[in-house]
């Protein structure tokens, strides 16, 4: 009687961290399975059969691939104008001394602690005031401007914790301004800025709210989802849902695996 | 690369650093001849890295310039001076193997064949088979060799190294002393070496400068630094100095003084400040220049030496030598280093003993000086 | 020796010439903050000023809109709307601390038990985010469809009976009740409270659970005493980013609750893309931004801790 009450104590953690796990991936296992369903209706929330259909056809619903495709440009160049601008405001903050740094740290820190919908609403304030037309560029905008702040946190962040000799001993070796950063410091603070522009288009791709109040005409995908669950939810959702995430644990899994090999094969 | 018929001595006039209303450095003049092995040593904060840096064009002087030679390099950045330098915890690149870290100034330079003059400085610091990892993946002192190496591949005129093997144990320490030594003769390129360790800079340099809040306290070859301090300063934090206060009663060749009612003799040449009859001086000497006796056998003791009566309160044996702290009434507590030759064995804490030296060995210095300068940093260093 | 000469200290020249860093050299920060900087002024301080002026606007769509410093609509606004903040804030504050409930051990395990299993943890919850977040929440509305398992399995062990006295959940149902709407933010914001509590913990020298051992501390005055204090800058980051977005969404009231568990979020998105009464829309969202402000700014004081991500 004590023994498996002792052991459950003992395991409390392992016990208590794998069910809030189990938590996280349930509605994932969910949509891989719904992505077989061949549903009744509309609606793909109730299990009928088995059916490879949406797999085979994955654009065989109106507008779905042409909003995934919108939704992976944005991110694109969302990621890209948010790092490039991130990181110049991370290498400022880190590497000089100036006026009004207080001011700059607030004004990247408060995007982040505003409710979405907040920025959401007032830009939209924005746009309609200058009678600017939404879409497209009226997204990315959005976009651009709250993938900033994570840019500069996770760059910043590494940039703190590189030696600033190494630049110097760089340019000790001759090497000039332009030379120092190419060779050394973007190397270095790469994994940085990489993790940034990870979350950026992350964020991006799966951003909805501000995307809602901005988009005008333009559907991006989880805009097409959100639309979706109004009208009929197609089971190629699913689908989509289940590859992007597949791709991502196979890309991660794939960047380990080279890591590994890379640390056994120097001898030490 | 270095022209050796050419004058390339280091040369700084007026220099100096500030930061805001700090002063790192006050104007300092120092001229640091070619192919010498120069040390700048003081404790922590007492500008040599910040000289060395504006030697090295990593800091700007507020005021002053720096020369090679006959050119003036005082507003050059980094990257246009022939000076390289070995970084204090070597600041080696991470993402680059250690050949990549050696080629990476020639490369900057363009230099398209990099790989003999890679591999002889490979050979040069015996790290031929680790040429493709990673610095991380080497040991402290491989990774000291490698920023020896890179730095020296570009056969600067100078090689400046910042507190280079303060980041080792102790033994590879001395190992590595004699190993850059061994290096700047065969290379034959003026090093200077920072360092807050006196023995580093003694047991390397051919010129030590010891610093001290900013300023150059005094500047010479190593033995005439130890046997002539003209401060307190030099004298505690190069060794140990017994410094003795005293009034002095005649001056002139040979000064003689008096503490406490005991009488004293030293040379008026090796006093840095001229002693004048009635007024005070600090008399000097160090630990392993004095001998002690057991006080019943006082009589053994030759005239003419300095003799002071005192008991053991301490002693320390440490191999080669036993250290011994005497209380006395001239001085609360005199140290001595025996070496252990015949030991007596009466030389107990508690014995009452005479301690005696050659007047020659006493050296004088100003009694307006802090008595204890230097005396902190080198047990906080130590 | 004779060519090393120490001169004496009053030696410095007369006048020294002194050098200042070149006007290029200082500017190079403010160009590199430049454009960030512009586009953070343009796109979101900007849109705030335009939103503060709108909130005072008094007009209509048609005959347009006009400032008239008409303060009574953030009265008005917060009279008609309260519920629902209060209702977002009660919402977001539970899904919060089930977050941390429930995000802690999973953290604990990651960072100290999971040995070579930990990056393959990380990954798992990291990996969710790669399905749209929106397809995952409507995967709920599979997982607590009525009759269903989980609400089957739910209603058998009475937990269903203490969330309707709770006033959580209504009958036998879980869809378009409170605890619906909960259990979505609390999935959604679950991986923002797991990630910075990992980091934190897996910074904690593990020696020192070993030391508090040895000075007689038992386990669970281990995690007390030391890890849970060593651990706060992580609950505090992880907090403060579960409860922000949370207060602010409709997502999850939208698809998972009622039009009795509506939440601000989706008073503001209506009254600015349905209703088109922007000032109300705008008073509201300034209203709920300042609520959130102030209570991270009390939270952040009495935590203690300034370094947020």
């Amino acid at each position: 009687m004590n023994k498996p009450l002792g052991w459950l104590r003992r395991n409390f953690v392992v016990i208590a961290g794998l069910g809030t796990l189990a938590y996280l991936i349930l509605p994932n296992v969910v949509v891989t399975v719904f992505s077989f369903n061949n549903p009744a209706g509309r609606f793909n929330y109730a299990w009928q059969e088995f059916s490879l259909d949406a797999w085979k056809d994955p654009c065989g619903v109106a507008d779905l691939c042409g909003s995934l495709s919108l939704s992976l440009q944005i991110a694109f160049w969302a990621t890209i104008g948010a790092t490039v601008l991130g990181t110049a405001i991370a290498f400022a903050l880190v590497r000089y001394r100036f006026r009004a740094r207080g001011a700059v740290n607030s004004l990247i820190f408060l995007p982040m602690a505003m409710p979405e919908i907040v920025m959401a609403a007032s830009l939209l304030a924005l746009f309609l005031n200058m009678g600017i037309q939404l879409g497209f560029w009226t997204i990315l905008i959005a976009h651009v401007m709250f993938c900033l702040s994570f840019v500069v946190a996770a760059v910043k962040a590494r940039v703190l914790s590189m030696d600033p000799r190494l630049e110097e001993a760089a340019r000790d070796l001759y090497a000039g301004p332009v030379q120092t950063f190419l060779r050394v410091t973007l190397p270095i603070a790469a994994p940085g800025i990489a993790a940034g522009a990870l979350l950026s288009f992350a964020l991006s791709f799966d951003d909805f709210i501000i995307t809602n109040f901005n988009s005008g005409n333009t559907v991006t995908f989880p805009m097409f989802v959100w639309g979706s669950a109004q009208r009929g939810t197609p089971v190629q959702i699913n689908v989509i849902g289940t590859a992007m995430f597949v791709i991502a644990v196979l890309v991660v899994l794939a960047g380990q695996w080279v890591g590994n090999r890379r640390k056994k094969a120097q001898p030490k | 690369m270095t022209d050796k018929t050419a004058s390339g001595d280091v040369r700084l006039a007026g220099i100096s650093k500030h930061y805001g209303s700090f002063t790192a450095v006050h104007p300092l003049d120092l001229t640091i001849p070619q192919g010498s092995f120069f040390a700048l040593l003081g404790a922590s904060g007492c500008g040599k890295t910040t000289t060395l840096r504006m030697i090295a064009g990593l800091e700007e002087p507020s005021t002053g310039t720096v020369s090679l030679g006959d050119r003036e390099v005082t507003h050059l950045p980094p990257y246009k001076r022939p000076v390289n330098t070995v970084f204090q915890s070597y600041a080696l690149f991470p993402h680059l193997s250690i050949y990549e870290n050696i080629a990476f100034g020639l490369r900057r330079r363009g230099i398209k064949s990099v790989k003999k003059q890679v591999d002889d400085m490979l050979e040069l610091v015996q790290l031929g088979q680790f040429a493709q990892r990673k610095p991380h993946q080497l040991s402290g002192g491989q990774q000291q060799r490698v920023a020896v190496a890179r730095a020296l591949i570009n056969h600067p005129q100078v090689l400046l190294l910042d507190e280079p093997l303060g980041a080792l144990d102790l033994k590879l320490r001395r190992q590595m002393q004699l190993e850059l030594k061994r290096i700047q003769t065969e290379v034959g390129i003026t090093f200077v070496h920072v360092t807050h360790d006196q023995e580093e800079a003694m047991t390397m340099a051919d010129t030590v400068a010891v610093m001290n809040g900013g300023r150059v306290e005094q500047l010479g070859a190593p033995a005439e630094l130890y046997e002539n301090p003209r401060t307190t300063f030099v004298a505690n934090f190069l060794g140990t100095s017994n410094l003795i206060e005293a009034s002095v009663e005649s001056a002139g060749t040979d000064v003689v003084v008096s503490a406490s009612g005991t009488t004293l003799r030293l040379p008026g040449q090796r006093c840095s400040t001229t002693p004048r009859a009635g007024g005070k001086l600090l008399v000097g000497v160090r630990p392993e220049k004095i001998s002690l006796v057991h006080a019943d056998e006082e009589h053994t003791v030759a005239a003419g030496r300095n003799k002071i009566a005192g008991r053991i309160a301490d002693s320390s044996f440490i191999g080669v030598s036993t250290q011994y702290v005497i209380d006395s009434r001239v001085c609360p507590e005199l140290e001595v280093y025996a070496q252990n030759i015949e030991r007596d064995a009466r030389l107990v804490p508690g014995a009452e003993v005479v301690l005696h030296w050659n007047p020659e060995h006493t050296f004088g210095l100003d009694a307006a000086m802090d008595i204890d300068a230097g005396v902190e940093t080198v047990e906080e260093s130590a | 020796m004779t060519a090393v000469s120490a001169p004496p200290r009053e030696a410095a020249p007369a006048e020294p010439p002194v050098h200042k860093a070149s006007l290029r050299k200082r500017l190079i920060p403010y160009w590199l903050l430049l454009p960030g900087i512009l586009w953070l002024l343009v796109f979101f301080v900007l849109p705030m000023i335009y939103q503060a002026s709108t909130s005072v606007q008094t007009g209509s769509l048609e005959e347009g809109f006009k400032v008239t410093w008409h303060f009574q609509t953030y009265w008005e606004a917060f009279g008609d709307y309260y519920p629902q903040f209060l209702r977002s804030l009660l919402y977001a504050g539970t899904a919060t601390a089930l977050c941390l409930l429930l995000g802690y051990p999973l953290a604990y395990l990651i960072a100290f038990k999971a040995g070579r299993w930990r990056n393959l943890l990380l990954v798992l919850v990291i990996a969710p985010f790669f399905t749209s977040f929106l397809i995952r929440t409507l995967a709920w509305k599979t997982i607590l469809a009525d009759g269903g398992p989980v609400v089957g399995a739910l209603n058998a062990v009475g937990f269903l009976d203490v969330t309707s006295w709770l006033g959580m959940t209504e009958g036998d149902r879980v869809l378009a009740t409170p605890l619906a709407v909960v259990c979505g933010l609390t999935y959604n914001f679950l991986p923002f409270m797991i990630l910075p509590l990992y980091t934190s913990l897996e910074r904690i020298d593990t020696r020192l659970h070993e030391a508090a051992g040895d000075l007689y501390a038992r386990p669970a005055t281990v995690f007390r005493k030391v890890t849970f204090p060593l651990s706060m800058p992580g609950v505090v980051s992880g907090t403060l980013l579960t409860f922000i977005p949370a207060s602010g969404d409709y997502v999850n009231a939208e698809l998972l609750g009622s039009t009795d568990t509506r939440m601000i979020g989706s008073v503001i998105q209506s009254q600015y893309l349905r209703i088109l009464d922007y000032p109300t829309a705008a008073a509201l969202s300034f209203i709920l931004m300042a609520i959130v402000l102030i209570m991270v700014s009390i939270y952040i004081r009495r935590a203690g801790t300034e370094d947020l991500v």
